[in-house]
C-alpha cells in the first residue's frame, strides 16, 4: 500500500447520517473476489433502481471523479466487513470527512489507505453547505491534520498511530514480524502462567 | 498499593506484548475464529506465502453462507464456492473446521461458547462485529476487518489502541416478559447507535448478575449496535457453571488454577471509568425498533414519535426511516401488521431464546409464515430433545438447520422487498435482510407474539399464566 501526505480531489457532500456498512455494500455482493473490483457495489441500493440503473437524483451519480466524501454522523457503523472500505477505495474515494465513524470501519479504512477524517459537526455542516450546489476541490494535509475548501480551513482528528501508518503506507504484518522475539517470549510466559488458555482438546 | 483497575485494564495487561511510542498495543490473541467471509484474509496470506502462525488456536466455521435446508447439494454456485473456499483454506492450513455436516456446526458466536473455546480471560478475535458476544464470559473479544484477520493468522497478534472504559450498570429486577434484548435496545435508544464509540463496555449491576449466560451473550452481542467494539461481563459462578464439562474448556488442575485467575478478573473497587451509566431494570419494557437504526427503538406500548422539531437532523433521519418502513408518526407500535417472522441469529438463536419463543407459541398457530433457525446444530438437537421443534412446526413455522440465515441474507434467505419482518436479530439497517426489507428488532418472545397475532404486539398477555 502506498503512503500519502497530501491529497487534492473533488469533494461531494453526502449529508446523510448513519450510512452503515450494509448501505456501503449490501451483503449479497460480498462473495465476489476483490480482483473484480468493488467500486460498482458502492452504496448500491441507494444509487441504483430495481433494474440496476443509476438513479439521477442521487448526488454521487450526478458527478464523476469524486475522491472525497463529506458525510454525516456515524459513517460506516455496523459490520466489520472490510468490503465496505474496498467499495469506497475501488470507486476512487481517498478520504471521508464526517463527525464520527464506526470504530471497526475506521480501523479498516486505515488499513487500506483511506482517511477517516473526523471533523466537528458544525464544521462538517459548513463544508456541506459550501458544497451544496456542486462538488469542489478540497486539499488535505495529513501531517498538519488540515483540510481546505476555498477559504474554509478546518482541522481534523486522527489517531497519531493511524496518521503515521497512512503517511508511510505501512503494512502491519511486516511491522509485526520485526517483533517476533517479543511475541515468542509472551507466548512462552502465557503458556507457563495460563496453560488453561490453550484448548483442552487437540484439533 | 496498586491503583484499582477495571476488568478491561486487567485483560489488556495480560495480553499486551508491547506498546509502541504512539500508545498502540500489540496484543496476543488466544482464539481466532474464521468463517467463509475470511476469504480475503486467506488470499492476503497466500499472496505472501505465509502459514497460519497458531493452527491450534484457530478455528474455522461455516455459518454466514450456510444453507439451512438442503446441505448436500448447494444450488447457488456463489454460495457453494464460498463454503468450498473456506474448506480449502482450512484444509491447506490444517485448521479444525466445523463444516456443514459437523454436529457441532453453528454460528461462530454460538458454538465458541458452546464448545468451551470461549473462556474468561481470553482475547478472542473474529472477522465479525458481533464477536463482542464472547465478552459475556469476561473475555476481551472484538470484531476485526480482513486486513486484521490476515494479521492475526500470520502473527497471532493484533495492533490495537486501548479503548476508553465505560460501565453500564443495570440495577433491580427485570419486569415480567422483559429480556436482555430489551436492556440492549433500551440503552442503545438512550445513547444512540454511535453512543459508545471508542469505548469498551462492562455491563454490571444486580440485573446483569441475575442474567443467564445466554442473556449476557445477547447483551454483549449488541454492544456494537451502540458503537462499542467490546462488551463484557465479569465472570462469576453462573459463568463457571456454564463452562463445566465443555469439551475444549480446561478440566482438573488446570481448571482450578484457571478459576483462581478468573475470579480476579472483576473490576476493583474504586476503579474509575471514563463513562459510568446506571439504568433501572424497572424502567425497561419489551422494546421494538420502528426505524432503520437500532437506536430507533421504543417500548411496545408507545406510539411512533413525531419528528423532533428542535433537532432537524434527527427528525430528517426519522422521516426517511419511516418512509422506508412504510409507517407514520403517531401510529401505535402495537398492532402494526407483519408479513413474516424470523427467530434465530448470534443475538437470539440459543436454547433459552427458543424456549422463550416456544412458551408463546405452544398450542397456538402462527398467522404469518416464519423461520426458526437454531444458532447451532447442538442447539437444534437440544431443542428437539425438548420437543420445541414440534411446537414451532405445529404453529406453522419452518424449523431448519443452523446458520446466520435471514439475519444477513448471505445464504439466500431474504425478506422480499417491502415485506415486514419481526426479527430476533441485531440490525434493522436498510436492506439488511434483503433489498427493501422492513425489519423490526425485538426479543424472540416478542417475535413469537407477532407470529401468533400477525402484528407487532405486547407478549406479556400471551404468556400470562404460562411463564415459569
Amino acid at each position: 500500500m502506498a503512503g500519502w501526505s497530501t491529497q487534492k480531489g473533488h469533494a461531494l457532500a453526502l449529508a446523510i447520517d448513519n450510512i452503515d456498512t450494509d448501505q456501503l455494500i449490501p451483503a449479497r455482493f460480498m462473495s465476489a473476489p476483490r480482483s473484480e473490483g468493488y467500486g460498482q457495489y458502492l452504496l448500491h441500493d441507494m444509487r441504483r433502481d430495481d433494474d440496476e440503473q443509476l438513479t439521477a437524483d442521487f448526488p454521487l451519480n450526478r458527478h464523476e471523479g469524486i475522491s472525497i466524501l463529506v458525510a454525516g454522523h456515524n459513517f460506516g457503523s455496523g459490520s466489520s466487513r472490510e468490503a465496505a472500505v474496498y467499495a469506497l477505495v475501488d470507486a476512487g474515494i481517498r478520504a471521508v470527512i464526517a463527525p464520527s465513524f464506526g470504530d471497526i470501519f475506521a480501523n479498516n479504512a486505515i488499513n487500506n489507505g483511506l482517511l477517516p477524517a473526523q471533523v466537528d459537526a458544525q464544521k462538517v455542516m459548513q463544508l456541506q453547505h459550501a458544497l451544496k450546489d456542486a462538488p469542489a476541490q478540497v486539499s488535505i494535509d495529513l501531517p498538519e491534520s488540515r483540510l481546505t475548501l476555498g477559504d474554509i480551513t478546518v482541522t481534523f482528528e486522527l489517531d497519531e498511530g493511524w496518521r503515521v501508518k497512512l503517511i508511510n503506507g505501512w503494512d502491519d504484518i511486516d511491522l509485526t514480524r520485526q517483533h517476533m522475539q517479543a511475541i515468542g517470549a509472551h507466548r512462552k510466559n502465557r503458556n507457563k502462567a495460563a496453560p488453561w488458555a490453550w484448548p483442552n482438546k487437540p484439533n | 498499593m496498586n491503583a484499582p483497575r477495571t476488568m478491561l485494564d486487567k485483560l489488556w495487561a495480560s495480553h499486551e506484548v508491547l506498546r509502541r511510542e504512539d500508545g498502540v498495543s500489540l496484543l496476543w490473541v488466544d482464539r481466532h475464529f474464521v468463517h467463509e467471509g475470511s476469504h480475503h484474509a486467506f488470499a492476503k496470506l497466500a499472496e505472501r506465502g505465509l502459514p497460519v502462525a497458531e493452527t491450534a488456536l484457530t478455528f474455522a466455521v461455516a455459518d454466514h453462507y450456510a444453507p439451512i435446508r438442503s446441505r448436500e447439494r448447494i444450488a447457488d454456485p456463489k454460495i457453494a464456492r464460498m463454503i468450498e473456499t473456506l474448506r480449502n483454506n482450512a484444509s491447506a492450513h490444517t485448521l479444525r473446521i466445523f463444516d456443514l455436516s459437523d454436529p457441532s456446526q453453528g454460528i461462530v458466536h454460538v458454538i465458541g461458547p458452546e464448545l468451551g473455546l470461549t473462556l474468561p480471560g481470553l482475547l478472542i478475535n473474529c472477522g465479525d462485529s458481533h464477536t463482542s458476544t464472547h465478552g459475556a464470559f469476561g473475555a476481551l473479544a472484538f470484531g476485526i476487518g480482513a486486513t486484521e484477520v490476515a494479521h492475526v493468522l500470520a502473527t497471532q497478534t493484533v495492533w490495537q489502541r486501548k479503548p476508553k472504559a465505560m460501565r453500564i450498570n443495570v440495577e433491580g429486577r427485570l419486569g415480567f416478559g422483559v429480556t436482555a434484548k430489551d436492556i440492549a435496545l433500551n440503552w442503545i435508544a438512550q445513547l444512540g447507535s454511535g453512543g459508545a464509540q471508542g469505548h469498551a463496555i462492562e455491563y454490571a449491576g444486580q440485573t446483569i448478575r441475575d442474567l443467564s449466560m445466554e442473556g449476557r451473550m445477547t447483551l454483549c452481542n449488541l454492544s456494537i449496535e451502540g458503537g462499542a467494539r467490546f462488551g463484557m461481563v465479569a465472570p462469576d459462578e453462573v459463568t463457571f457453571a456454564y463452562l463445566e464439562g465443555r469439551e475444549y474448556a480446561p478440566s482438573g488442575a488446570d481448571l482450578q488454577s484457571a478459576r483462581q485467575v478468573w475470579r480476579g478478573l472483576v473490576t476493583d473497587k474504586g476503579a474509575v471509568f471514563d463513562r459510568d451509566i446506571t439504568l433501572s431494570a424497572a424502567d425497561i419494557s419489551p422494546t421494538v425498533t420502528w426505524g432503520t437504526s437500532p437506536e430507533q427503538a421504543l417500548p411496545i406500548t408507545a406510539n411512533i414519535p413525531a419528528p423532533d422539531p428542535v433537532d432537524p437532523a434527527k427528525s430528517n433521519l426519522a422521516r426517511e426511516a419511516l418512509d422506508y418502513m412504510g409507517l407514520a408518526p403517531g401510529q401505535p407500535l402495537d398492532g402494526i401488521p407483519v408479513d413474516q417472522v424470523f427467530i434465530g441469529s448470534c443475538t437470539n438463536g440459543r436454547i433459552e431464546d427458543l424456549r422463550e419463543a416456544a412458551l408463546v407459541l405452544s398450542g397456538r398457530r402462527a398467522r404469518v409464515p416464519g423461520l426458526v433457525v437454531p444458532g447451532s446444530e447442538r442447539v437444534k438437537a437440544q431443542a428437539e430433545a425438548e420437543g420445541l421443534d414440534r411446537i414451532f412446526q405445529d404453529a406453522g413455522l419452518e424449523w431448519t438447520a443452523s446458520g446466520c440465515s435471514m439475519c444477513v441474507g448471505m445464504n439466500g434467505d431474504v425478506v422480499a422487498e417491502g415485506k415486514r419482518c419481526a426479527s430476533s436479530t441485531n440490525r434493522n439497517f436498510r436492506g439488511r435482510q434483503g433489498r427493501g426489507a422492513r425489519t423490526h428488532l425485538m426479543s424472540p418472545a416478542m417475535v413469537a407474539a407477532a407470529a401468533v397475532t400477525g402484528t407487532i404486539t405486547d407478549v406479556r398477555p400471551l404468556i400470562q399464566g404460562r411463564a415459569a
